[in-house]
């Protein structure tokens, strides 16, 4: 028989939403299945994803609460008479921001309505290629049917369950943004961007954090700069414990939680209390529950995401998958954005323009800001060869530093180019203030194949920190000191 | 180098030497008359090549008395201290939006201009010594000293105690930049004060109002309301002239709406003093450009920012035949910043048809310098050169206004694409819905090329920088659209 939809979206994130709402657009019937399995600490949350609801949304906001504190001391620089000491509320912020997420789960939800795009608040799960059994909180079970079905459900943070108490007594991302109370004294082990943002904010508040690290931080970020990012995040007031590994975790009576961990360099095993363990030790794709087996979705046995190819389609050829889930993608959600449009239009649209994941720019929200576009330098070295390419650096002071009397140490960039004659630009990386301000539009310009000597004959725009990018003239090959000096 | 007494003429000193010097004779291979951004960029490039370079930069004092150091003007009362205060008026901001993200301190915040005004300076302090050294190292000799022409070949630098040196160079770069422009009416030079005091004045300007429409009018009044004085802007005619309109209302809106207010179609015909002090009430008069209505008003202090006047008046050019614009003052250059009198050139803000701003001094100096000593052949781009005004809501903007493509292409022509935004990081203190705007310009007729790039809203210069990169590649409205955004920042929309 006929198809209850046209298009049906399994998760209402960035992704699925993105396509879900595009579809519509071609006066389609679709629908979209969002459901949010509580955390094991009991969180959950509304429509909208990962993104807006313990993601991008929430940590850029708490990330902006830690850059007022910056500025509060600034401040006093510039003349503004604050007395001091000057404190942090955790449950103003918090409230705050969670009454923002509710008005974007309501936005969300009424924007789906205008597009006349069918939600259901369900669980959904493959009964066979077209057929998706939807079960409500309650248990209540809706069996639809669609022509076409997007896979869009995301990841959720990972347990260390091999560490005793981890489970118990940890909480995730999933569960910071919405603590009505303060975290206290914080522990993150393992550092991927989401710990070292988080413990870059919660610093920033006020409060005593630590940072644990087995091995590398940002692993699959260029090194150079993950080490000056977190270099500012220790003279900013992080603590780090570098090459440790936590063992387990238990409750006090105090009703703290304390925490064994081995110290690989020392061969010690150390200990010591905290309020809060927060574990950020990767994001695994909610594939589980989907039974993707009755469908005869592939997926990658390792990692357990979904294997895509250009076209977004899985091993069957009306089921597609975007965002978080899909192997080998970047887990962004301007990325999930453009390839659920993208694919709609494709769909629907008669369009034929595939998503390009190359040169997508990102940022790292720690206090110091990181934005990079294209390869890192080890990357490049190993695409191209050590004498292949050039790599132009320079260390700066923003302006707004100077009367502050801020340390700007770590305030650094650099750029990647191939040697040959054209020299373009492989990558770009820059640490500072309103880093993805600055990365944006040349990230737009490596897009358009920007050389530099295209890049040198930009004028810059003055006073800024991006002006510098158009100044960069010393390369590492010379070896010279890459401070800027003066105008 | 040349030394001659008060009573030796010029005329002298040539037939000394000769109606055409012989090169080796020179005293300078460079004499550079101006030590601001675009003068210092040169000089320092030209020492690059071992040539013999002197720098003559003086400030003539402000009717006021008011003066500074070496660096001029961006350095010491233009882009650099305008940037700090207009800073410290964000940080006022971020101190109120604080509350909401949880900060708590003190109801009353006050502001304290000396503080603010004595780190300002001494950090421009410290700018001008980092130039001293900077010369000095690279072995490029500075004269605190008036230069001005006298005849071929040599320039006549007066110190500030009125002693007179003659000195000659095979080239000259004139570099000599603009000074604020007053209105001409009785009580202006006495009771008014211009840009190049107010980053220097040693009292807090008080109720202040500031004639003038221009970026320095905006930008100053902005900062000075951000610092919670009381601010009246007197406007002749529209904002901005020169810049996209529909913006420049939009940042004249927005400013009215956080407590500025405007005197639109009026002009101050006098400023009486009413009592002395620091600061003192000064009574302005004006009428109405539309009429006969008078009106007055009391302030402290009157800041005018009509516009500026090139210094090139008092220099000596007729003596070496250097033709200006006799209306503006402003010296007309070929492409490679060269005078009608081949071995005088011009850089900055004194040029004819060419923007007033830093960067483009600075790269026309050392491109300029590169080609005369270096055997390089790269010229000033003057096209596609981004900038920014630092208005309570910021404006950066690269290419053509909506107006001039219209003009230019034909409204059939272009496309306009547009977008009001929200910054995340006013969601929480609940500011400001739907005043941040951002538009893109396209050429239909090629490829939709970008070619007029418009944003409103904050850190305005970071977000545009990168984006006057892409349009320098010659980006397209496809590419601008497959560029993956950066989640959540502005500069994403």
């Amino acid at each position: 028989g006929k198809n209850d939809y046209d298009l049906l979206v399994i998760g209402g994130g960035s992704g699925g939403l993105a396509c879900a709402k595009e579809a519509a657009q071609f006066g389609r019937k679709v629908a979209v299945l969002d459901y949010v399995e509580p955390s094991p600490q009991g969180t959950k949350w509304g429509l909208g994803g990962t993104c807006v609801n313990v993601g991008c949304i929430p940590k850029k906001l708490m990330h902006q609460a830690a850059l007022l504190g910056s500025a509060l001391k600034d401040a006093q620089h510039y003349g503004w008479n604050i007395a001091q000491p000057v404190h942090h509320t955790w449950s103003v912020m918090a409230q705050a921001v969670q009454n923002y997420v509710k008005s974007l789960n309501w936005g969300h939800r009424v924007q789906l309505q205008d597009k006349k795009v069918k939600y259901f608040n369900m669980k959904g799960s493959f009964s066979d290629p077209h057929t998706i059994r939807g079960l409500t909180k309650a248990g209540k079970e809706t069996i639809i049917t669609a022509e076409n079905i997007v896979i869009a459900t995301g990841g959720r943070p990972k347990y260390p369950t091999h560490i005793a108490g981890a489970l118990k007594y940890g909480i995730t991302s999933d569960d910071l943004f919405w603590l009505k109370e303060s975290p206290g004294k914080t522990l993150t082990p393992f550092v991927f961007n989401v710990s070292l943002e988080c413990a870059g904010f919660l610093t920033g508040i006020g409060l005593d954090t630590t940072v644990m690290m087995r091995s590398i931080p940002l692993r699959g970020f260029d090194q150079q700069m993950a080490s000056l990012v977190t270099e500012h995040m220790e003279s900013y007031g992080t603590k780090f414990l570098k090459l440790c590994f936590p063992t387990k975790v238990e409750k006090l009576e105090s009703s703290r939680l304390q925490v064994t961990w081995k110290n690989t360099e020392l061969g010690t095993e150390e200990s010591d209390s905290f309020d809060t363990v927060m574990w950020a030790v990767g994001r695994a794709p909610e594939t589980e529950t989907l039974n993707l087996e009755r469908a005869g979705v592939k997926t990658n046995p390792e990692t357990g995401k979904i294997i895509v190819d250009a076209s977004e389609a899985t091993s069957v050829p009306h089921i597609y998958a975007v965002g978080d889930i899909t192997e080998g993608r970047p887990e962004l959600t301007p990325t999930a954005v453009a390839a659920g449009k993208l694919l709609a239009q494709r769909l629907f649209g008669q369009a034929s323009e595939l998503m390009d994941y190359e040169n997508v720019p990102t940022t790292v929200f720690t206090p110091l800001e990181y934005g990079c576009v294209g390869l890192s330098e080890e990357m490049a070295v190993q695409c191209y060869g050590a004498d292949n390419i050039e790599v132009y650096h320079a260390y700066y002071k923003p302006l707004e530093f100077t009367v502050a009397e801020r340390d700007a140490t770590q305030c650094y960039m650099k750029m990647v180019c191939l040697r040959e004659r054209e020299q373009r630009i492989l990558g770009l990386h820059f640490i500072g203030p309103n880093a993805g301000e600055v990365i944006q539009g040349f990230a737009l310009g490596i897009k358009c194949g920007a050389t530099y000597p295209q890049l040198m004959k930009t004028v810059g725009i003055h006073p800024t920190c991006a002006e510098e990018i158009t100044k960069l003239h010393i390369t590492k090959r010379s070896g010279l000191d890459a401070t800027v000096t003066g105008c | 180098s040349v030394q001659a007494h008060k009573e030796d003429t010029p005329q002298k000193l040539l037939e000394m030497n000769g109606h055409t010097p012989e090169p080796h004779s020179y005293d300078y291979d460079l004499i550079v008359i101006g030590g601001g951004s675009g003068g210092l960029a040169a000089a320092k490039e030209a020492a690059k090549y071992e040539k013999k370079v002197m720098v003559l930069d003086f400030v003539t004092p402000t009717p006021l008395g008011n003066s500074w150091g070496l660096g001029g003007t961006c350095v010491n009362v233009g882009c650099i201290p305008k940037k700090l205060m207009h800073q410290a008026a964000l940080l006022g901001q971020a101190l109120q939006d604080s509350r909401k993200f949880g900060w708590q301190f003190t109801e009353e915040v006050k502001h304290s201009w000396m503080t603010m005004t004595e780190s300002v300076q001494n950090y421009i302090g410290s700018l001008n010594w980092g130039y001293r050294v900077a010369l000095r190292e690279k072995k490029v000799t500075y004269e605190n000293a008036y230069g001005e022409f006298v005849g071929p070949h040599t320039v006549k630098a007066t110190n500030k105690r009125g002693v007179e040196k003659l000195y000659t160079a095979e080239r000259f770069l004139i570099a000599t930049g603009e000074r604020p422009r007053y209105l001409d009416i009785p009580g202006d030079k006495e009771y008014c004060i211009s840009s190049d005091d107010l980053f220097s004045l040693p009292y807090c300007p008080g109720k202040t109002l500031v004639v003038g429409a221009s970026y320095v009018a905006l930008e100053c009044a902005g900062f000075l309301a951000g610092l919670g004085l009381d601010v009246t802007v007197m406007v002749r005619s529209i904002l901005l002239r020169g810049f996209d309109q529909d913006i420049a209302n939009k940042i004249g809106e927005y400013m009215e709406e956080h407590g500025i207010s405007f005197i639109r179609e009026f002009v101050p015909i006098k400023v009486e003093q009413i009592e002395e002090g620091t600061p003192g009430r000064l009574k302005v008069i004006a009428k109405s450009t539309k009429g006969n209505e008078i009106i007055e008003g009391e302030y402290n202090t009157v800041l005018l920012a009509i516009g500026r006047d090139a210094c090139t008046r008092k220099i000596g050019l007729d003596k070496v035949g250097v033709k200006i614009n006799e209306k503006t003052g402003k010296i007309p250059v070929n492409d490679e910043e060269q005078t009608n009198v081949p071995y005088i050139y011009a850089v900055g803000d004194i040029l004819q048809d060419k923007l007033e701003l830093t960067p483009v001094a600075i790269q026309a100096g050392r491109l300029l310098v590169q080609r005369l000593y270096a055997g390089a052949t790269t010229k000033c781009d003057y096209v596609n050169v981004p900038t920014t005004v630092f208005t309570p809501l910021e404006y950066g903007a690269c290419g053509y206004s909506e107006e001039s493509a219209v003009e230019k292409f034909g409204e059939e022509n272009i496309e306009v694409y547009h977008s009001h935004f929200w910054p995340l990081e006013w969601t929480v203190p609940s500011r400001d819905n739907n005043k941040c705007y951002a538009k893109i310009i396209c050429n239909i007729q090629d490829n939709e090329r970008v070619i007029g790039f418009h944003v409103l809203g904050p850190n305005a210069g970071e977000v545009t920088q990168g984006f006057a990169a892409a349009i320098k590649c010659g980006m397209t409205k496809e590419q601008l659209d497959s560029t993956i955004g950066i989640h959540p920042v502005c500069a994403e929309v």
